[in-house]
């Protein structure tokens, strides 16, 4: 019962930490993009801006609601919901820490440690591209629909390396519960972290997160220089504030997937020495925090790239994913078995 | 054939090589370029509460002037509207009344002076046709607004106060054109 509880306690907490995190992407977002530009970015409201995601969030709510005649109503609306609930949907089967005793069971910091955890993972991801291809669609316009059919694209070409590459991690962890796979991860001093055995895997998983969340440069869903708004065009107030925003969670679940899968999760160095003088509480609360830091790493290098690399043409997109990325994804795969089948 | 300037290039064609067309190091050196720019020191300036630093005869917002004992230098004699290149300025003259020697310097004196601010260009050629000293730009930054009706800067917005603590000090401006004629 005490475990039932906890666990919904963690939703609600995981649930409001997303939402959190993503609002606050926001603002950093434009941060961060100021600062690169030696600018000073959002400062007005609160100090430092902190308040400006609030500012934004009732100036989407204010905006006027704008349901075009000639589109398709129900699935209009469904657009912005599915993407939304795709997005958080994924940070159910993310571990945030490791177990805590309650009622003399351990129980992991995770809301639902399925043994295909993995295999949930891309299948959320890959629902989530319905919500912008419904989106697009419903609008009945054709810079919405160009938007969606090249975010469809993109999202089915770079699901394939994306899969490869977590083959050649499925098969060192030799199990598809991303709970195994950072356990996994411990090492002798806690950092036998899988982005030293899998560094070409990595480089591909990235760069394909970097596809699946619509982030620059892979951003041509939503290229505003040449398709308008992408598949949001049509789009007002707080659905298109749910598109943004999912967009946010989609990268700050990403950013703890990375980190799961090749950064050891919350793992960190002579973990153990610290554990051993500290109490199984506070010791869970402070992997919880290296985790939550290598994730907000990630979030910033997200941004860091945003305004770094100029966006890709649609021909050099498909041409990185499938004749670059997929063989190379097939091929870390190739390797990576035979030196698991040499080594036994 | 000669070249037209020593500055023309020839245009190279070469391909990539293998590690160019890898990206990376090209990734990582622009990786490396924008970080560098986030320790930068910023450039903007956060207006209101901080303003960028401007000569001492900046051509700001105008004023008209009073003389030493309170009176209004203006005549009305139109100099500065013809001089206006935008014709921004417009005014009605007035004869001075019996009684009002402690208002007005001469016989005649502005009633109602205008300037529309959206059409002056700022160019102190007002300030250089007036034979009476009347009107100076300052170094005041003329405000912005939300309509139109706000840019109307009336007779009562542009002259200065009688009391010696409410007189706009142009000195520096004096002095600086001095200077500039120098």
């Amino acid at each position: 019962m005490t475990i039932l509880v906890f666990k919904i306690l963690l939703v609600l907490v995981l649930f409001l930490i997303s939402l959190g995190v993503a609002a606050y992407s926001t603002y950093s977002e434009r941060k961060v993009a100021a600062f690169i530009q030696d600018r000073l970015g959002p400062n007005r409201a609160g100090p430092f801006g902190i308040l400006q995601p609030i500012a934004d969030g009732i100036k989407m709510i204010m905006k006027e609601e704008i349901i075009p005649l000639t589109s398709n109503k129900i699935l209009f609306v469904a657009g912005p919901a599915i993407t939304m609930i795709t997005a958080l949907m994924t940070s159910a089967v993310i571990p945030w820490g490791p177990s805590v005793t309650i009622d003399g069971m351990k129980v992991p910091l995770q809301v639902a440690d399925i043994n295909i955890g993995i295999l949930y993972v891309m299948g959320v991801v890959s629902l989530g591209v319905y919500g912008i291809m419904i989106g697009g669609w419903a609008s009945n316009n054709k810079y919405a629909l160009l938007g969606a059919v090249r975010a469809s694209t993109q999202m089915i070409s770079y699901e394939l390396a994306m899969g490869m590459s977590i083959i050649a991690i499925i098969m060192t962890t030799g199990s598809l519960s991303i709970g195994d796979m950072v356990t996994g991860q411990h090492g002798t001093w806690g950092m036998g972290w899988n982005i030293f055995v899998q560094p070409l895997g990595f480089l591909i998983f990235l760069i394909c997160a970097f596809a699946e969340c619509n982030r620059t440069p892979f951003d041509l869903p939503e290229s505003e220089t040449e398709l308008v708004g992408g598949y949001h065009t049509e789009y007002s107030s707080m659905k298109l504030g749910f598109y943004l925003f999912a967009e946010y969670v989609n990268m700050f679940i990403s950013s703890a997937i990375i980190t799961c899968l090749y950064f050891g999760g919350y793992h960190f160095p002579f973990m153990d020495k610290v554990s051993a003088i500290m109490g199984e509480v506070p010791f869970a609360i402070l992997c919880v925090m290296v985790f939550f830091l290598k994730i907000l790493f990630f979030i910033f290098f997200f941004m860091w790239v945003r305004w770094t690399i100029p966006r890709f043409r649609f021909d050099q997109l498909m041409n990185l994913g499938w004749k670059v990325l997929l063989p190379l994804s097939v091929l870390n795969m190739l390797a990576t078995g035979t030196i698991i089948v040499l080594n036994s | 054939m000669q070249p037209l300037s020593s500055r023309s290039k020839i245009v190279s064609n070469k391909t990539m090589s293998w590690s160019e067309r890898l990206y990376i190091p090209a990734i990582l050196a622009g990786l490396k370029v924008t970080l560098h720019h986030l320790f930068k020191k910023k450039v903007t300036v956060s207006y209101p509460e901080q303003t960028r630093p401007h000569s001492k005869f900046y051509r700001g917002r105008h004023v008209l002037k009073r003389d030493d004992q309170g009176r209004e230098n203006c005549t009305a004699c139109g100099l500065c509207a013809i001089a206006c290149p935008a014709e921004a300025i417009t005014m009605v003259a007035e004869e001075r009344q019996k009684g009002e020697e402690t208002l007005y310097r001469e016989e005649k004196y502005a009633a109602e002076y205008n300037i529309n601010m959206l059409r002056c260009i700022f160019c102190g050629l007002c300030e250089e046709a007036c034979p009476k000293d009347a009107i100076y730009l300052t170094d005041t930054i003329s405000t912005s607004g939300y309509n139109r009706d706000t840019f109307l800067y009336t007779k009562d917005m542009l002259l200065e106060g009688a009391l010696p603590e409410t007189r706009i000090d142009i000195q520096a401006r004096r002095k600086g054109q001095r200077e500039g004629a120098m």
